[in-house]
């Protein structure tokens, strides 16, 4: 075959330029492993990981921390007033929890509660689907690989572009519409209603991310050795029995993956929903990343403390969660 | 190695591949188009709409195909005349070009009679189209700047940023599968605890660390700061945790350092992480926004996404540019994607066997 | 590690080379965004000014307007960016601005650009030169006016007032079976001249922002009306959420809109998709207690003062604000001049139909309709977040989720943060 060719031409050209750039480091690493020992060198794999990621996203969330205490519209550190829990107070001040309107920031209330509801359901459905187009991506199928490449697609597009097609689709004269009235059905103006909205945010964004997933959860499923099922069949188990006992099991690791992933890309849910619908109408789709935003960057006055001090909140939140992840992800391990 | 494909669906659809289609196939088969319908056909329609021109993308309803009015040479007059189909009146059902229109009254002619003016309603006639495309949105790109440039600069960015990636998360994602040490909780808590920190929110303290470091206006102020990603180093370790310790330490007993270890045993077996990895690195640097923008301000400088973006007015945007950009940024990464996608393929098959 | 070695080798000579070419000629960059074709133009421009002053070299960086909104601030605030700019928020980068008054003759800049100068100082005490309006916007009504023919509706007088503006659209919608009578662009800026010609004083007598009073509640209440009733097009403010901007230059194009309010700068792009499809005007706006005013705004150029070549600046300026190039960039963008003595004199617009020659006409006659307090709003400095608390705001009260009332408290609420915050 004429990719096969074409693949070992270029592993050819790539393996040995790989084995020499990874002989480089040979000599110094092999000093350094004689001096530090075997299990101290770990720090020394970890190092370039670490420098830039102190630099770039742990020493800003530092300075997060001191945005969050300081007022002003000021954008420089040392120009700032300090303002103590002032910023804390501000977003955290509600007449009712349970009602965004009684705060004193009833857009950021609106937004936690927004993107609570957002990512249960992003997630829940996305897993779904992901999980159902693997398991038929898996099938004996023809041009498995064509399929395959049609449902990932869509992650290629940038958010913008991915914004801007579904913006066309569902506009009041858009393509939707016009198949509903050609049906004898009245028209929807789709991003009118603040429980349509929601649903195609929801709905935009499985649609432009299922497809990460479903390659992830279809890697493991081909990774399942082919005679445990040959033993389920011989047992005449039933096919239900057979993917609850066998299949979902042995892809739990996967799942688990997929899951995190998701969680972690449906907290930052931002770019699409910004574009297609710009939080609206109203503020029926505002999420959280959005309001950070937009207080702290986009729109004046630029109110950095707030949005730091949201930000800060956030990241809490997100810490437990994934600590409970990660204790749950170990206790399924060892159990 | 093809055999193998056919197993672990084959219980749930009951396909045997021994008594033909039955009522599960068609069900798959019927998913799939209708996968296919929706994930691929907007992508279709932006292709198509790129080829439209200023005034067709603001038309209501949108077509699907682009479509052009026509226009004839009609004797007696310089210019092309737009033709209109009839639709009402003595005249319905007639082709007529159009000389002028006056308030509601259109002026038209017939280009077969030339000589006699014929007055129609403006509501009793519809355009007669064509499909047309408009090269000019994408041959005016060339013109306007230096695309080559933008695709290099992007080019440059994107595989830089990935080969870092992949080295250094595989570096630390090794260090935290396969080594028990001091403080690897810690990191390891760190680096998850701030995998959910999108970079949109602490735009302005990283803006201000890069400005610090000297790198703003340079391609690794936009390099650098995603190459320590923790959603990769999460997603490689999760990977390598499932690779055999034995292997390592039969390795060890021939003596093999530990960084040959890393790069002669694991990074090959950990090829389809990687290569996951890698899809997932390249397209989200080579879609990256909002970082770019801020360090990059000088337009030689500039990555395609950036170009792509200065389409964007205040008050106004122009589609049309912006759409053929959009599809010649999409090229590329679906070229590098229908490569790649094989090789994953290939690599989960090959670790799929053990 | 040789051919590492060698990048860095000649990637330090290609800075030597650089640094060289630095001392001879001095290098500025323009930073410049496009709703058209104005960065074109403008480097036509630049490209004579290169010929006639061989030792300064300007690079014009065409970037995305979010650069302009979003990261310029913060680039300036890091003492990074360019030396020269094409800005929106006039008022609010002030404190950032050079002041060419040194290096050009401000009798001249006085004289042409004089009502516009003061919207990029920084307070009443403040006599410095630091901008020129390269794109001066009025904002106001457009109609379609073969859609009043088909009608047989006469358009209302040019001091008709809202209510019979809004009748008449309604009337002539109907009997045309068009969808939408009105329309209006999503922002703040847009909603402030009818509020301001309803009354609407925006500031208290000590120059404090005072936005919420009787003139502008009874606009807001009028406009969430009539947004709920079918008058506007609901979709246009509605359909958005933050303070996202959204136009209905779409629905106008296509003939679905009777009366849209937006502004000068339309004028280009309705003459080239509408070409001649139908008949559109450019209408005053509509009176009230406060007069029948649009509101100024558009687009400015100017220097920064951490440039290192500030003589240089102010020449690219003054080059752009001279009489024949600034004549040349108003009427290949299809503008409104602010320069005095060019409005005076007429602008001679190439390549536009009779259609837009007359609608920028009739936008040049609306500059002198406009109220003292649409100027005052548009040079306050932190105008912007007034803007965006208005259009936030009134969104919510459109769709439902705040009444109007509630709606008028959380536009105070957020202006009076803005201003505390600012005063920090």
């Amino acid at each position: 075959m004429g990719s096969g060719a074409m693949g070992s031409l270029l592993s050819g050209i790539f393996t040995p330029l790989f084995a020499a750039f990874m002989g480089l480091f040979e000599r110094p690493m092999g000093w350094a492993q004689r001096r530090l020992g075997q299990s101290k060198i770990a720090w020394l794999f970890l190092a370039p990981n670490l420098i830039i990621f102190g630099l770039f996203t742990f020493l800003p969330i530092i300075l997060n921390f001191y945005y969050a205490t300081t007022g002003g519209v000021k954008i420089l550190p040392e120009d700032r007033v300090y303002v103590g829990a002032d910023n804390f107070k501000e977003l955290l001040t509600c007449d009712d929890y349970l009602n965004p309107n009684s705060c004193n920031k009833d857009l950021f209330w609106k937004a936690v509660f927004n993107t609570g509801l957002f990512v249960t359901l992003q997630v829940g459905f996305m897993i779904f689907f992901s999980l159902i187009t693997a398991l038929v991506l898996n099938a004996e199928i023809r041009a498995r690989g064509f399929f395959r490449s049609v449902f990932f697609y869509p992650v290629l597009l940038s958010p913008v572009v991915v914004a801007l097609i579904w913006k066309w689709i569902l506009q009041r004269e858009g393509i939707l519409n016009g198949w509903l009235t050609s049906l004898g059905l009245d028209p929807i103006i789709w991003l009118l209603s603040a429980d349509w909205a929601f649903f195609w945010v929801i709905f935009v964004s499985i649609w432009a991310h299922m497809g990460f997933y479903t390659l992830i959860l279809l890697a493991g499923l081909q990774a399942i050795p082919k005679d445990v099922y040959e033993a389920a069949e011989m047992d005449s188990a039933s096919a239900w029995r057979t993917f609850h006992r066998i299949t979902l099991p042995l892809l739990m690791p996967n799942m688990l993956v997929v899951l995190v992933l998701a969680l972690i890309k449906g907290v930052q849910s931002f770019d699409e929903i910004f574009v297609l619908t710009g939080g609206g109408p109203g503020s029926a789709t505002l999420l959280i990343v959005q309001y950070i935003y937009e207080t702290g960057f986009s729109v004046q006055p630029q109110l950095f403390g707030i949005a730091a001090a949201a930000s800060l909140m956030l990241a809490i939140v997100l810490l437990i969660l994934t600590l409970a992840q990660l204790w749950l992800n170990r206790k399924s391990v060892d159990g | 190695m093809a055999s193998r494909t056919s197993t672990a669906m084959s219980f749930l659809t009951r396909t045997r591949g021994r008594n033909g289609p039955d009522w599960t196939d068609w069900l798959c088969y019927g998913y799939l188009l209708l996968g296919v319908f929706l994930m691929f056909g907007p992508v279709i329609w932006v292709t198509l709409s790129s080829f439209k021109s200023e005034a067709q993308l603001l038309e209501f309803p949108p077509t699907f195909l682009p479509y052009g009015q026509i226009s004839v040479e009609v004797e007696g007059y310089d210019d092309a005349l737009p033709l209109f189909e009839i639709t009402a009146g003595e005249h319905a059902g007639k082709r007529l070009a159009q000389i002028r229109r006056i308030g509601i009254q259109a002026q038209m002619v017939d280009p077969a009679d030339p000589g006699e003016r014929i007055d129609i309603g403006i509501n009793d006639r519809t355009p007669v189209r064509e499909m047309t495309f408009a090269w000019s949105n994408y041959t005016d790109l060339f013109e306007k700047f230096s695309f080559m440039r933008y695709f290099w600069n992007s080019v440059f960015i994107t595989a830089m940023a990935t080969i870092i990636m992949l080295l250094f998360n595989s570096m630390a994602a090794f260090a935290l599968s396969k080594y028990r040490f001091k403080g690897r909780m810690t990191v390891l808590v760190i680096i998850i605890a701030t995998l959910m920190i999108p970079v949109t929110i602490v735009l302005v303290p990283a803006y201000l660390v890069v400005a610090k470091l000297g790198m703003l206006n340079s391609p690794w102020g936009v390099i650098l700061p995603g190459a320590a990603t923790p959603t990769g180093v999460f997603l490689l370790r999760q990977y390598m945790l499932t690779i055999p310790d034995e292997l390592i330490d039969a390795a060890r007993m021939d003596h093999a350092s530990e960084w040959k270890i890393y790069w002669r045993i694991i990074l090959p077996l950990s090829a389809p992480a990687l290569a996951v990895l890698a899809i997932f690195a390249i397209m989200w640097r080579w879609n990256d926004f909002l970082w770019p923008l801020i360090v990059l301000s000088e337009s030689e400088k500039f990555t395609l996404q950036l170009a792509l973006n200065s389409f964007q007015g205040d008050l106004n945007t122009q589609w049309h540019n912006l759409l053929a950009m959009t599809v010649l940024t999409l090229l590329p990464i679906t070229l590098v994607f229908a490569f790649l996608q094989r090789y994953i393929t290939t690599g989960i098959a090959n670790t799929g066997i053990k | 590690m040789i051919t590492l070695r060698a990048t860095l080798l000649s990637s330090s000579v290609g800075l030597a080379a650089l640094s060289v070419g630095a001392a001879e000629a001095q290098e500025i960059r323009f930073m410049c965004y496009g709703d058209g074709n104005e960065c074109e133009v403008s480097q036509d421009i630049l490209d004579r000014f290169e010929a006639e002053n061989p030792d300064i070299k300007v690079i014009l960086d065409k970037v995305p307007y979010q650069a302009i909104l979003e990261t310029l601030p913060v680039q300036l605030a890091a003492g990074e960016g360019p030396d020269l700019a094409r800005v929106t928020d006039l008022g609010g980068l002030s404190e950032y601005y050079l002041d060419i008054t040194p290096y050009v003759d401000a009798g001249y800049w006085e004289e042409n650009f004089g009502e516009t100068l003061n919207w990029y100082r920084k307070g009443a005490d403040d006599a410095g030169i630091y901008g020129m309006m390269t794109q001066l916007t009025i904002t106001g009504p457009y109609i379609n006016k073969t859609l009043f023919d088909q009608a047989g509706v006469e358009p209302p007088a040019d001091d008709a007032d809202w209510d019979s503006w809004a009748a008449a659209a309604k009337q002539v919608a109907e009997a045309t079976q068009t969808p939408f009578p009105m329309a209006m662009d999503r922002s703040g800026h847009r909603i402030a001249g009818p509020a301001i010609s309803m009354g609407a004083k925006i500031f208290s007598d000590d120059g404090t922002p005072a936005i919420v009073d009787d003139g502008f509640s009874a606009m807001i209440e009028k406009f969430v009306g009539w947004n709920q009733d079918g008058t506007m097009a609901i979709d246009v403010w509605g359909g958005q959420g933050g303070a996202s901007y959204q136009d209905a230059a779409q629905e106008f194009v296509n003939g679905q809109l009777v009366y849209y309010f937006s502004g000068s700068w339309q004028v280009g792009r309705f003459d080239e998709a509408i070409g001649d499809a139908f008949d559109w005007q450019v209408v005053g706006s509509p009176c009230g207690a406060g007069g029948c005013t649009g509101m100024p705004g558009g687009a400015g150029m100017v220097g920064f003062s951490q440039t290192e070549h500030p003589e240089a600046v102010a020449k690219v300026m003054d080059w752009f604000a001279r009489e024949d190039n600034h004549a040349e960039l108003i009427a290949r963008t299809k503008n409104v001049p602010a320069h005095a003595g060019l409005a005076a004199s007429g602008i001679d617009y190439p390549d536009v139909s009779e259609q837009a020659a007359a609608a920028l006409g009739g936008w040049a006659q609306q500059v002198s309709k406009l109220s003292p307090v649409a100027f005052a709003y548009q040079g306050y400095p932190g105008n912007r977040a007034m803007f965006n608390a208005t259009v936030n705001r009134v969104t919510q009260a459109i769709v439902g989720e705040l009444s109007v009332e509630d709606a008028l408290a959380r536009i105070s609420a957020d202006v009076e943060e803005a201003v505390a915050e600012a005063a920090k």
